[in-house]
């Protein structure tokens, strides 16, 4: 497979669309926990329980279509190899601790990858949604739309006063967890997020890295999420994290206007070192490079470097992780060998430009 | 991905080993990480769970000797989820409810734990099941309708009053022939 076509399948149809403010912003995702009514939740639950809801969703939904979330393909993991399950991860359309089963667990995902289900992952069935830039109303009225859907079919497991009932409290009420994924460089290298992450976690929010609970924030990509699932409704949650996001939004483009006013030589200096790094290295880890990849697209949106694409960033950044590297080598790599094709893989990316 | 030593479990730590400088990837179960040495820290894997289960232990109330004493002694009875079968210390464990029913089980001591972990609060306002939830939703529109009366009686707009306490009648008749007709 050529390097065109592998980016093409590699990266989710919906994530090349541009969104609003998809300089910073890179996509907005609504995930949903419901489970059943009268089955235990999976983490208790025996394998027949299990077995019962995804054959279910294997008789309903298999290959159905609902608004514009074509073809809902069910994929059991018990049938995926674990870097294809690797890959699912990285394209966010599956949870890690999904990949990590080998049994009654599957996801539903439409053709165009914005919708995916995750059946019998801690919940029977969690639901996400994404959309490109920022544009968290919509995602959420999309969800409730997927939402009703399946409820024609299914007895939810709900109560008056606890609201949708989860396995863990953390989730109880809307289940909902709303996020965004930033790009704020400009924020991180004037240091002033590590200011505002502590403000932001007082107002029920909470600021972590790109693939989620406990990982780093990798070339200054932040997702930014609710905590809180109870006492409020969906969209006064999603009203609260779209104006902290709004806030951040300013900030960084200030900070950018800031950065170029004040130190506009240092900023351009570091900016091309980083393309040239991703240029001609032969060898890269992958916090280099998601280091460097962030700079350049911070040039991009400057237009210090002009003639990129800016989606270099969204495709780069997923392309270069472990599980994709390993797919498009077709085989196993350690990982001296990741960081060698990883360079490469960002040449010829960058070759594709000219 | 599985554990790379047992190839049975799980893998639950993931890290880089560098030994004279060779780089390798580790990843194993927490039983074979200590079972290998490959966890020198600690005694166990500290996790979220772990956490979460500290934080319902915790007995928030400051002059609260009275009803942790009373607390105690239903733990002792044993509370227990009638369906699952998952105890209520269980749940202090694990940190995960077992079914649907363990909320009415243990229902006497979410509370605390729910304003802990959802900011002070204990009940949903969010979106109703459109389906199982429709009585729901009028029993919603009626407490409105109540509110909407009683400010219209204080405004002395007894016409309109009137209008929606017919409103009421109906809503109330449909909302109680639902009921009937479900058990």
């Amino acid at each position: 497979m050529s390097l065109e076509q592998f980016i093409s399948k590699a990266v989710s149809p919906w994530l090349k669309e541009d969104g609003p403010d998809s300089d910073i912003v890179l996509s907005s995702r609504i995930r949903l926990a419901r489970n059943f009514d009268q089955i235990p939740f999976p983490i208790i639950a025996d394998k027949s329980e299990l077995e019962k809801v995804l054959d279910f969703f294997g008789q309903e939904y298999q290959h159905q279509s609902f608004k514009a979330y074509e073809d809902l393909e069910l994929v059991q993991m018990r049938d995926l190899k674990p870097i294809e399950k690797r890959v699912l991860v990285e394209k966010h359309l599956i949870s890690p601790h999904l990949a990590e089963s080998n049994g009654e667990s599957a996801a539903l995902i439409s053709k165009s990858e914005q919708v995916s289900l995750m059946i019998n992952e801690e919940d029977h069935i969690r639901i996400q949604l994404y959309l490109p830039g920022f544009q968290l109303e919509r995602a959420l009225q999309q969800a409730f739309e997927f939402d009703d859907w399946l409820e024609e079919k299914i007895n939810y497991a709900f109560d008056e006063q606890r609201g949708y009932l989860t396995s863990c409290p953390t989730n109880v009420g809307t289940g909902m967890r709303a996020s965004v994924m930033m790009h704020i460089p400009a924020l991180a290298l004037t240091q002033q997020i590590n200011r505002m992450i502590p403000a932001i976690s007082q107002l029920g929010l909470v600021a972590r890295g790109i693939y989620g609970e406990g990982s780093e924030a990798l070339g200054n990509i932040f997702q930014i999420s609710n905590q809180i699932t109870l006492g409020k409704s969906e969209w006064d949650i999603v009203e609260d994290l779209q104006s902290v996001v709004q806030q951040l939004i300013e900030r960084e483009r200030k900070a950018r206007q800031s950065l170029m006013d004040q130190t506009g030589l240092q900023l351009e200096d570091r900016i091309f070192r980083s393309y040239g790094i991703l240029e001609h290295s032969r060898i890269i880890e992958s916090k280099e490079a998601a280091k460097c990849l962030s700079d350049v697209r911070l040039g991009i949106d400057l237009g210090y470097l002009k003639n990129i694409s800016n989606t270099i960033l969204n495709e780069l950044t997923i392309l270069t992780q472990p599980g994709f590297l390993q797919q498009y080598a077709k085989k196993t790599l350690s990982p001296d060998e990741r960081d060698e094709l990883r360079a490469s893989l960002i040449r010829e990316r960058l070759d594709l430009e000219k | 991905m599985e554990c790379q030593e047992c190839h049975e479990r799980p893998a639950a730590l993931h890290f880089t080993q560098v030994v004279n400088g060779d780089k390798t990837e580790v990843h194993v179960c927490e039983h074979c990480a200590k079972e290998k040495g490959y966890m020198s820290y600690g005694e166990e894997g500290y996790s979220l769970h772990h956490l979460l289960s500290g934080l319902f232990n915790f007995e928030p109330s400051p002059f609260g000797k009275s009803t942790s004493t009373s607390n105690e002694k239903i733990s002792e009875q044993g509370l227990k989820c009638p369906k699952c079968g998952m105890t209520y210390k269980d749940f202090t464990r694990v940190g995960k409810f077992g079914c649907s029913e363990c909320y009415q089980a243990f229902s006497d001591r979410l509370n605390p734990i729910f304003r802990r972990v959802h900011s002070g609060n204990t009940k949903h306002d969010g979106k109703i099941p459109k389906r199982i939830g429709s009585n729901l939703h009028q029993k919603k529109e009626l407490e409105q309708y109540r509110i909407k009366l009683q400010q219209l009686i204080e405004q002395e707009a007894f016409e309109q009053a009137a209008k929606v306490r017919d409103q009421i009648k109906k809503l109330e008749k449909e909302v109680h022939c639902k009921e009937e007709g479900e058990f």
